[in-house]
């Protein structure tokens, strides 16, 4: 059984409004916000060895909102979310983490930034052999090995 | 009973895989053991998509976060730097940069030349043959003729410059600054069997093509179909002696945690500058009570971990990202002695590529450099992709507070005592670091860097393990003889990175095989009197 069933409804509601507000959704570049539904289920599905500190994350949070985070008005939630980064230390970092790293595999936001939608094995990439000449002024300008005596 | 083996090798990473292939040659009965297993590169990070994150969990550098059965909890708590290393066949060389400078003839005579630590007891053409072997089965490229390095013949060409080494040189050169191609494990075409390198990208941990050179592809096959005996998944708890003082082999946890004793006529230890010293002090005895081979006192200490100065920024032009090694450059502009810098000695310095999307998000986060809400993404735009480093490996030179010793509570998953690490960057190590880093932002200015951010030291740095049983001619001084045996115990042999005896500005690798190598050679000359 997956880890992630350790988070309860309000922790996945906190986590979700938190998501969004480190990714909002963006009409400019087409993608979507860290709150969508896929993001939210990836997100869910891999916590993983990250449970217990995003789970300590989100009881951080939860103590400092009071209430659910979407049901503060955008000045306190923005307060709240400064300070939950501010004092939550390696939790709150961890809890970031795995929103980005979520995130940033997504398809539709891979494809914002035209970058291919797959492992790097076994394609692999190419690499512009360069401009060799630039070593010119260096072999040039020589120098000596230190001496060992 | 087992049947005794003629050599125990304890360890098959970087140095054990180079010993064990060398002595395979003499026929003798030689067995490894390993606590870690076989490696399976379908299974390797650049296979799947979500191969960033996985260096957050099963594949970080750091044994304390991958937490595997093969790895040993390390108590480091004591340290700005944090000790990261592999526990398989192949060891840490799964997981390197494949950066392959060798130390250079002036850093075997520091005392004779700066008046500082100790001068090596043997210097740097002791071991050019077994650098030029070493870089032959490893399998190197590189481009020959750097001025300011030792000669070097790489048998590959070196790696393509890409977008970020031209930016890179270019800098350099305005600024009037060495730079040079670096020397690296990564085959640039085919070479041994290995396929040629296709830019996977983050070959640190580990290479799905094989392209990067690791010990399990290299030295491993040719050392196993020679006659070597490997066996994984054995854990090693402690080294026996007999009433002589002479080692007789070892106590350790095979593959079902089942305690067993292997005999020995000779034991060779290469478990790494941590795991070596926790091995010695874990194999206490009435004749050795304050753990194997340590008359001297010095088994742990003068712990020398490379501090690393790393200093990035973003550039307008594309860099190469996460399409290609890490690393392609490095620089000796400042490696020696310049006393008007404020210290002594000096660092090596190698540049790096780039940045994967995960890793850049989540790094520019934590830097502050990335904003939450609605301006994340026209920022992060401007990051990904545009990344430039400059890292610094600054010499750290020997102090006997620095040092590993037992944890007193923290084990391991067979209740062996963990190593606990405690560690001060020194003086004139700061001093180094805030000169590279002062150069650093002066390279990437030069070629356009904004948001500059600095690593010092990078936390999770500590690749490099060196100077807890060092080699010298004083029982006194030292740990191990000018050929790799303990003073203390004439069958005993170490040649891992703890017997440096200084460390240099440079990834140690290369060298640490080469000495491993060497020791071989001298055993191999002296096998009739080995133990005299």
């Amino acid at each position: 059984m997956s880890e992630s069933v350790q988070l309860t409804r309000a922790q996945r509601d906190d986590l979700r409004t938190v998501a969004g507000m480190i990714v909002p959704a963006s009409e400019e570049y087409k993608v979507p916000s860290a709150d969508d539904g896929a993001i939210q289920a990836d997100i869910l599905a891999t916590l993983g060895r990250d449970t217990r500190l995003v789970t300590a994350a989100l009881d951080h949070l939860a103590r400092l909102a009071g209430q659910p985070l979407a049901e503060l008005d955008a000045a306190r939630r923005d307060a709240v979310a400064q300070e939950f980064r501010k004092s939550g230390g390696a939790a709150a970092a961890t809890l970031v983490r795995v929103v980005l790293q979520c995130y940033y595999r997504d398809d539709r936001v891979l494809r914002s930034l035209g970058l291919e939608l797959r492992a790097p094995f076994p394609k692999g990439y190419v690499l512009p052999d360069g401009d060799w000449s630039l070593l010119d002024p260096v072999k040039a300008r020589g120098g000596t090995l230190r001496r060992a005596t | 009973m087992k049947d005794p083996v003629d050599v125990l090798i304890i360890g098959a990473g970087a140095s054990g895989a180079a010993v064990a292939w060398s002595l395979a040659e003499t026929k003798m009965h030689i067995l490894c053991l390993e606590q870690g297993g076989w490696m399976n590169p379908a299974e390797y990070p650049s296979t799947g998509r979500d191969w960033e994150a996985k260096f957050y969990g099963e594949w970080s550098s750091s044994p304390n976060v991958r937490g595997r059965p093969e790895d040993y909890p390390i108590n480091d708590d004591n340290s700005p730097i944090k000790v990261v290393n592999y526990n398989a066949v192949g060891g840490s060389t799964v997981m390197y940069t494949a950066h392959w400078p060798r130390l250079h003839p002036s850093d075997f005579k520091v005392k004779t030349l700066d008046g500082v630590a100790d001068d090596w007891p043997i210097d740097y053409d002791a071991l050019t043959p077994f650098f030029e072997e070493n870089d032959r089965m490893m399998g190197t490229s590189g481009l020959s003729g750097d001025p300011l390095s030792p000669l070097t013949h790489p048998p590959m060409p070196q790696q393509p410059m890409g977008l970020s080494g031209a930016i890179i040189g270019k800098a350099m050169n305005t600024l009037g600054w060495h730079w040079w191609p670096s020397d690296t494990t990564v085959a640039t075409m085919d070479y041994e069997g290995r396929a040629r390198c296709i830019n996977l990208g983050h070959c640190t941990p580990a290479c799905a093509q094989g392209a990067k050179s690791s010990t399990d592809i290299t030295y491993w096959p040719h050392a196993v179909r020679a006659g070597v005996e490997l066996r994984t998944h054995c854990r090693v708890r402690e080294i026996t002696t007999d009433e002589n003082g002479m080692a007789t082999g070892v106590v350790y946890y095979d593959k079902d945690g089942v305690e067993q004793f292997q005999p020995a006529h000779v034991v060779i230890i290469a478990c790494n500058g941590v795991g070596t010293p926790r091995l010695l002090l874990n194999s206490k005895s009435d004749r050795f009570p304050d753990g194997l081979a340590n008359s001297s006192g010095l088994v742990g200490k003068n712990l020398m971990f490379h501090p690393y100065a790393q200093i990035y920024g973003y550039v307008k032009e594309p860099t190469d990202s996460n399409r290609a090694p890490p690393t392609c450059l490095w620089s000796k502009e400042w490696y020696d002695t310049d006393l008007s810098r404020g210290f002594v000695r000096g660092y090596g310095v190698q540049f790096v590529r780039g940045a994967g999307p995960v890793f850049e998000a989540v790094v520019s986060e934590q830097k502050g450099i990335l904003p939450w809400g609605e301006d994340h993404h026209r920022v992060f735009r401007k990051l990904n992709g545009h990344r430039l480093g400059f890292s610094a490996i600054c010499e750290d030179l020997p102090e006997e507070h620095n040092q590993v010793t037992l944890d007193p509570v923290l084990t391991d998953s067979h209740g062996i005592p963990a190593p606990k690490i405690n560690y001060t960057i020194s003086e004139n190590s700061q001093k180094m670091m805030d000169h590279a880093l002062a150069r650093g932002r002066e390279v990437l200015e030069m070629a356009g860097a904004t948001d500059i951010c600095v690593n010092s030291p990078i936390p999770w740095g500590g690749w490099h393990l060196l100077g807890t049983a060092r080699m010298g001619t004083d029982p006194k001084r030292s740990v191990v003889n000018e050929w790799g045996r303990t003073h203390d115990v004439k069958n005993l042999f170490i040649v891992d990175g703890s017997i440096f005896v200084t460390s240099g500005g440079v990834n140690p690798t290369s060298t640490i095989q080469a000495l491993a190598l060497y020791i071989a050679d001298q055993m191999k000359q002296r096998l009739a009197n080995l133990f005299d």
